[in-house]
């Protein structure tokens, strides 16, 4: 007969103490491990704002705008007709850490993710290199709370349509709004709010001067040549906008710094996805059985989370990657080659065998991205669960060419691959600024360097330069260049 | 380090201001389905919301993507059982992705945006594109798009509520009560110690004595602290919100099919008895429609037939209204229905018709309705018709004509009907 005097609740019904029961328990276990968090603030919350925490990009504070009713919308209907499911929880990189848990999950829902949004996620974004870099979660809720009133502010005063259609062009350019190799500013929003005036003036002087240089006599082709402007490319798009465009009005400038902003704050998600979800699920996994362990939660409870975490971790054949499936197994793959390693383990990956498995999954949680990590630690054995196979084709190929498998020669070829598909190149185009010929007819150049020769979409490449022409206010071309420097494609809008 | 749980589900949804400029992105498109609507539906049904669909396209959101169906590609697969280094799998037809087994998911990053977007538009939000081009006055607008009227009666008393609504008559009676009752309770404590204090001087024991005398000076000075007036004694006078009673009414439609009304001409129509239709039935809790064509010869017709088929004749307005008039003594009488009458036509109307309409009107109709109001739904807005110069010569409260030349016209034929029922109600 077990112990019963320590379990925390059991059946499905969960209620307020019981949640903070097992919180606590959650909290104790995730203490052993050294997870170090921020404080949590735990939200529970109905679909209807679930569906708005969807729509608002998962801040719980966001700008006014017809993209995210749209967003809304489209949930909302897959929802109704049970098309989609909705998360059991949202969880924000905030300090406090804010998770959204869904009202309607059952207690043993609840108990899985607190321990995986509270203490996994929640330590990842304070642990891992690139949160720490690029966002900083003590000013994020402050900063929306500023970016949505002064959207609401030019609303009033610029009226709806313009703020909607500035709105749309750098929506159409957000994702080109980061620096790559430059850590950011501290985000501020009481700075931001006294700097305002200063960069509001500091436009209006840059306005007219532009206007007085309209008025002089156009300079010709030939003189104009000489210098060229920015001296490098420069690829944070929405940045050269704010600091360069000749035409926009001062509020527009603050808004193209809101949605950079913001677009940053969201830059190390996309290349952390395997790991965070990973790292989440590895300790939802081991809080869960830990406290069955301690008698806290019963059979039917784990019985239940488990069936959840199987169905989180199954991983289609031949689909995308389950990042959740992918980083589990890998973080619990580390932990065997910790304790248990074989001769093959000690020959791919003598910096993890044998080591003391927390403290090596705390580094690789601290230090590494999706693309890194997997380079890092997949070891011969994931490749062969897992059933790889590294295939590859060009352009003029009708098919695809099996290249490795699992049972092939080439170990270290096919995981190359596999972090090379976790590369943001692959699906964010590199476009950068490279000719802004501000003392001629203010014409701005784009150059975009296709990764593996794949070129960009044409129709949404026009479009997008539209966009582009409406916040710049003079021509602007985008032309697609081979590693010889010889242009392939080119777009323009006039 | 500790975990705060906030229970945030009384807080209201915050997707409203995002869903009202959706609204007003689509504003064009969503018009233009409404109008479909209005032409499809039943007058009664437009009393709801409506699903629309809308294209991708007007709700897209462009951004650089790459085609990944370009360059070179490598890609790592999970869960292979089957193929060896070498095999070739061909690509999938037609599209320039990815293609290769399992590779369909990258489908979304490309512009595969064709399926439509679509979402139910509330009542509110569908009779409010609707009435955008009728250029209703916002308070009418309102009035259609309020779901019903309330009227605020006496629910009795309560113990909580404003304070305005006190009833200090019951208040002080509670209070009389709950001093009474604290008083005898009291009265009893006093009455214990008294008695306890006459034995301790019966056997003298000094110091029970003292104790019973702060015993008793403990009880008295609680009798001075039962207060006049206590929160717990507040009595409110209550006030429920209740449906206001609205009586039945018919509605007649009355139109002339002739082959000069064309498909504009009824549109404009139906627009006309769309409004009136939802402004009865915001006043009455139930609305009948009749609905009466004619050429030379009137019938009664259900409402697809009055709207879709179209009949080619003469016009011989009397025959609507002789058609009418024997409905309502059917049907409808007019103790217990309040009688609209609409009428749309282009005004055509031979020899004696018009007089004889006129006549019909005032001495037989009008006695039995409520209010007969005549459009003239006429593009060229001339209003010198047979029909029109026969009807301008009514002179009767309850009669109203206009010429509607296009949608904004449509409200102010009806413009002195809703002042005059609105003055009514709220002499009522």
């Amino acid at each position: 007969m077990k112990d019963r005097s320590a379990l925390i609740a059991t059946g499905s019904e969960w209620t307020f103490d019981h949640l903070d029961a097992l919180d606590r328990a959650c909290a104790a276990h995730a203490r052993r491990y050294r997870l170090d968090t921020f404080p949590n603030q735990i939200e529970l919350i109905t679909s209807e704002q679930m569906l708005d925490a969807y729509s608002a990009v998962g801040l719980p504070v966001n700008y006014h705008h017809w993209s995210f009713g749209k967003e809304f919308l489209a949930n909302q209907k897959g929802y109704q007709s049970g098309e989609q499911g909705l998360a059991y929880e949202i969880v924000i990189n905030s300090n406090p850490c804010i998770s959204y848990l869904m009202e309607n999950n059952s207690l043993a829902m609840q108990a899985l993710v607190i321990a995986h949004a509270c203490y996994g996620h929640n330590s990842f974004f304070k642990g891992n290199y690139l949160f720490r870099q690029w966002t900083q979660p003590e000013a994020i809720l402050d900063y929306m709370v500023f970016a949505r009133n002064y959207v609401a502010e030019c609303e009033e005063l610029y009226g709806y349509d313009q703020v909607e259609r500035t709105l749309d062009a750098l929506h159409a350019l957000r994702e080109h709004g980061v620096d790559r190799y430059k850590r950011p500013g501290k985000l501020d929003s009481l700075r931001e709010r006294k700097e305002q005036a200063k960069r509001l003036q500091a436009a209006q002087e840059r306005m007219r001067q532009s206007e007085y240089y309209s008025l002089l006599p156009q300079a010709t082709e030939a003189v104009s040549t000489e210098r060229v402007f920015p001296e490098q490319p420069e690829e944070n798009l929405l940045y050269f906008i704010e600091k360069h465009a000749p035409r926009l009005e001062p509020w527009q400038r603050e808004l193209t710094r809101i949605v950079r902003k913001i677009a940053q704050y969201f830059y190390p998600q996309r290349q952390t996805k395997v790991m965070n979800e990973g790292w989440a699920t590895f300790w939802h996994h081991r809080i869960l059985n830990d406290m069955y362990d301690h008698d806290q939660i019963d059979e039917g409870v784990l019985l239940e989370c488990m069936h959840s975490h199987t169905n989180v971790i199954s991983q289609r054949q031949f689909g995308q990657f389950n990042p959740y499936a992918l980083g589990f197994a890998m973080f619990t793959d580390i932990r065997r080659v910790c304790e248990h390693p074989t001769d093959e383990d000690r020959e791919f990956l003598p910096g993890v065998a044998g080591r003391d498995w927390l403290e090596v999954l705390h580094d690789a949680m601290q230090n590494y991205r999706d693309e890194s990590f997997i380079l890092q630690f997949l070891s011969p054995r994931l490749l062969r669960d897992f059933k790889l196979m590294h295939i590859h084709t060009d352009e003029a190929d009708d098919a695809w060419e099996v290249m490795q498998t699992a049972s092939s020669e080439g170990f270290e070829k096919v995981r190359r691959e596999l972090a090379a598909n976790h590369r943001m190149e692959l699906y964010l185009p590199e476009v950068s600024v490279v000719r802004y010929r501000h003392d001629h007819d203010r014409s701005l150049l784009l150059r975009h360097q296709p990764y593996q020769g794949k070129q960009l979409n044409p129709a949404l490449a026009e479009k997008t330069l539209a966009h582009l022409r409406y916040l710049w206010g003079y021509s602007v071309a985008l032309e697609s260049v081979d590693p010889s420097g010889a242009v392939l494609h080119r777009f323009s809008a006039d | 380090m500790t975990s705060v749980i906030i229970d945030r589900r009384p807080q209201q949804g915050k997707s409203s201001a995002n869903r009202q400029r959706v609204l007003r992105r689509l504003n064009r498109v969503l018009k233009a389905q409404v109008d479909d609507l209005v032409g499809k539906r039943k007058l009664a049904d437009l009393d709801n919301g409506a699903e629309v669909t809308v294209g991708k396209l007007d709700v897209s959101e462009p951004s650089f993507r790459i085609d990944q169906g370009t360059g070179v590609s490598d890609r790592v697969l999970p869960g292979n059982d089957r193929y060896r280094v070498g095999d070739r799998l061909p690509k999938p037809d037609g599209s320039g992705e990815g293609g290769g087994p399992g590779n369909g998911s990258d489908a979304g990053d490309g512009d595969a945006e064709e399926d439509n977007f679509r979402f139910m538009l509330s009542r509110e939000e569908f009779l409010n594109l609707l009435f955008d081009d009728l250029a209703l006055p916002e308070l009418v607008r309102k009035e259609l798009t309020d779901v019903v009227d309330r009227k605020f009666r006496r629910g009795g008393i309560v113990r909580h509520g404003n304070p305005g609504n006190m009833s200090v008559l019951r208040t002080f009676r509670a209070s009389i009560g709950r001093r009474v009752a604290a008083a005898s309770s009291i009265q009893d404590d006093l009455d214990r110690v008294e008695y306890l204090q006459g034995d301790a001087q019966e056997i003298a024991d000094q110091t029970l004595a003292m104790d019973l005398a702060l015993q008793a000076d403990a009880v008295r000075r609680r009798a001075t602290q039962v207060p006049f007036i206590d929160p717990v004694d507040l009595r409110h006078r209550s006030l429920i919100e209740v449906d206001a009673p609205r009586t039945a009414a018919a509605m007649f439609c009355l139109m002339d099919v002739s082959g000069s009304m064309t498909e504009l001409r009824k549109d404009l129509a139906k627009r006309f008895f769309t409004l009136l239709y939802l402004f009865l039935r915001r006043k009455y809790e139930n609305v009948e429609l009749v609905f009466i064509r004619h050429t030379e010869v009137a019938e009664e017709v259900d409402e697809q037939t009055f709207f879709h088929h179209p009949q080619s004749g003469g016009t011989r307005v009397l025959a609507a209204l002789e058609k009418m008039k024997e409905i309502i003594e059917a049907r409808f009488p007019p103790s217990r229905y309040n009688i609209f009458g609409a009428q749309a036509s282009d005004g055509d109307s031979m020899g004696m018709d018009p007089i004889q309409s006129r006549t019909f009107l005032t001495e037989r109709l009008l006695p039995l309705s409520r209010y007969f109001v005549y459009a003239e739904t006429n593009e060229y807005a001339q209003t010198n018709t047979a029909l029109w110069n026969a009807y301008a010569a009514i002179d009767h409260a309850g009669f109203n004509m206009a010429a509607v030349a296009n949608r904004s016209e449509v409200y102010p034929a009806l413009v002195k009907l809703f002042e005059r029922e609105r003055r009514g109600a709220s002499n009522g």
